[in-house]
């Protein structure tokens, strides 16, 4: 799930240079790995592919039905709509997150004990399950029972999770919630990474906070940016359970994101090979943007201030 | 041999160190100006964090009539601990044992097949081993979660279905990519010396591999398995998929089930919310350091 521009960067570089000393350890000590991958996750892949030129209702005999099952699946309007809240879930937990995450990992990467204090409960978030996460906010935005008539603010007691509107940013707020801490550790990891010469000489030269901020910090951060940016995307694909338990895809089809309409279509309406091809858009999509956002990434490589870091 | 291995070294890894705790102080003693702006930002988002925690504790204190009188944000004036024993007296335990031999049961394994395989991707060579190492880098690229349909059907194709060992081996497979680049990463920072000298001793690389590389990436092994802790014991969609039974049953979805047998009864799930994540709290407690300094020197390499 995850995926860093600079190690991976790291990653291909060193295995290109060869070892001294020409021995080197067998190829078997990988072996363990590799059949483990093979097998549980490069043949279900290879399946997937295989399963959506099938039918298959998940008990009975898979039959091999041409593309019927992509008919079903490209021509149903649902499939769109699906893909149109999964966009728009993307973009808008982007949105709120990447600025957040990243002022905060400014703000806690600063030597300030009372900033440490509080990064400590920022995290909090990191250790809760998604179905834990989604069952807390069900009762805290609850109308009647939760926050809104406990502040006692009006405006607060919608019936967020019901309204077909309001809905889709509600989950774009909860997974911002669950998921800011894990970037804003990433952003302090980046900014501290940063030399303080830089800031000592922008500080002789009589540049304020805000301008240190644009002049130094954001554009020493660029890879990380990438790196933030790129866990953010490709892990939108993958908030499944929060918004099962939240939402489970409701009301109607208002946050029926491409995984949960690949699950409700596979596992609830029985139809396994819709949901594979279902699966094969989620696979294309996912590696597609992800080959974009390195490429975004390595077009300057010489630029990398990680490099080696 | 054995004293080569226990040199004291300096650690490979680029865990926060004396040079970055004095950087920030310098830094700090530069910028004199308070930062209001940051603080109440700073502030904020701890007012954000907590409401929700705050909410789901105050709650579980509380006896169903008092949730449904009291106001919502202020604690029970007699809280009450019924909901726990409820939440105990339902099967919870079994749930609790159930995360933990899942837990357990893959992150050992997968730690074990990834630190072999990045020894011999770091100090190996050959078209076998970057094969390899591309295809796990292309792992991290792939939504693995697409999967779920083949892997269901070859759980029931295998008689596995309902059992832990189908949560176990699916979660083993989809750790190793990102355990092997950081653990990968770490090991590139062991001085080739060391091994070449090992190996002037007569070592082969077996030995090389527990005897030097494991003890110089300890924290990163230690890092690597907190977080796939973290995510195998949140898992939600592979206990939804391949269990069915309650024998089976893993603690996050014990959380949803618990939803729709307890219903009205919020205090009681949100209850059992606490106690599924307490082990984890207590886990940062304990090792909040090591996670978090191991989470960000992995992830920025």
């Amino acid at each position: 799930m995850a995926l860093t521009t600079s190690s991976l960067r790291r990653a291909a570089r060193t295995t290109r240079t060869a070892k001294s000393g020409g021995a080197g350890p067998s190829g078997w000590l990988a072996a363990p790995a590799l059949v483990f991958f093979l097998v549980f996750a490069v043949v279900p892949l290879i399946g997937v592919v295989v399963l959506s030129f099938t039918r298959w209702d998940g008990l009975g005999e898979i039959k091999l039905d041409g593309l019927s099952s992509w008919a079903t699946v490209l021509t149903d309007p649902v499939t769109g709509n699906a893909l149109i809240v999964t966009a728009k879930i993307m973009f808008f937990s982007f949105i709120v997150q990447a600025p957040i995450s990243l002022l905060l990992g400014v703000f806690t990467a600063g030597g300030q004990k009372y900033r440490a204090a509080l990064a400590v409960l920022y995290f909090v978030p990191l250790l809760l399950s998604s179905a834990a996460v989604a069952i807390a906010f069900k009762a805290l935005l609850d109308p009647n029972f939760g926050m809104g008539p406990g502040l006692g603010i009006p405006a607060l007691a919608q019936d967020w999770l019901g309204d077909s509107d309001l809905v889709l940013f509600v989950v774009v707020f909860v997974i911002a919630w669950q998921f800011v801490p894990f970037h804003t550790l990433i952003y302090q990891g980046g900014v501290r990474q940063i030399p303080a010469s830089f800031y000592e000489a922008a500080q002789i030269d009589g540049a304020g906070r805000v301008k240190q901020f644009f002049h130094i910090t954001l554009p020493q951060l660029k890879y990380t940016i990438i790196t933030s940016s790129t866990l953010m995307v490709v892990g939108s694909l993958a908030y499944f359970d929060l918004i099962f338990v939240l939402t489970a895809g409701g009301p109607g089809y208002s946050t029926r994101l491409l995984p949960l309409h690949m699950y409700l279509t596979g596992f609830k309406a029985n139809d396994m090979g819709a949901a594979s091809a279902l699966g094969v858009i989620l696979v294309v999509i996912g590696l597609g943007l992800a080959l974009l956002l390195q490429r975004l990434g390595g077009t300057n490589r010489n630029a990398s201030q990680l490099e080696g870091a | 041999m054995a004293s080569t291995t226990q040199l004291p070294l300096p650690a490979p890894t680029s865990a926060p160190g004396p040079s970055r705790t004095q950087a920030a102080s310098r830094r700090r003693a530069f910028r004199g100006r308070p930062n209001i702006g940051g603080a109440l930002g700073g502030w904020f988002w701890l007012a954000v964090i907590i409401l929700p925690v705050y909410y789901v504790v105050i709650t579980s204190l509380k006896d169903q009539g008092g949730f449904f009188t009291t106001n919502p944000l202020v604690p029970p004036a007699e809280p009450t601990l019924d909901n726990y024993q409820l939440v105990l007296q339902n099967d919870f335990v079994r749930y609790f044992a159930n995360s933990l031999i899942v837990t357990v049961g893959s992150v050992i394994p997968g730690l074990l097949v990834s630190f072999m395989a990045s020894y011999a991707i770091v100090r190996g060579n050959g078209w076998f081993i970057s094969a390899t190492n591309k295809l796990f880098l292309l792992g991290l690229a792939i939504p693995l979660h697409a999967t779920i349909i083949p892997i269901y059907w070859m759980i029931t194709r295998a008689h596995m279905y309902d059992t832990l060992l189908a949560l176990i081996l699916p979660s083993i497979a989809f750790s190793i990519p990102i355990s092997v680049l950081i653990l990968a990463n770490f090991m590139r920072d062991v001085p080739n010396e060391l091994f070449e000298s090992m190996r002037l001793d007569g070592c082969s690389d077996w030995t090389m591999m527990w005897r030097l590389a494991l003890p110089m990436v300890r924290p990163a092994v230690v890092t690597v398995g907190i977080y796939n802790a973290l995510h195998v014991w949140n898992g939600f969609l592979f206990p939804l998929i391949l269990t069915q039974s309650p024998a089976t049953r893993v603690l996050p979805l014990s959380l949803w089930t618990f939803q729709g047998e307890f219903s009205v009864n919020i205090p009681a799930v949100l209850a059992a919310v606490v106690l599924a994540t307490l082990p984890l709290l207590v886990l940062y407690v304990v090792a909040r350091r090591q996670l978090l300094s191991g989470l960000t020197a992995g992830f920025s390499k």
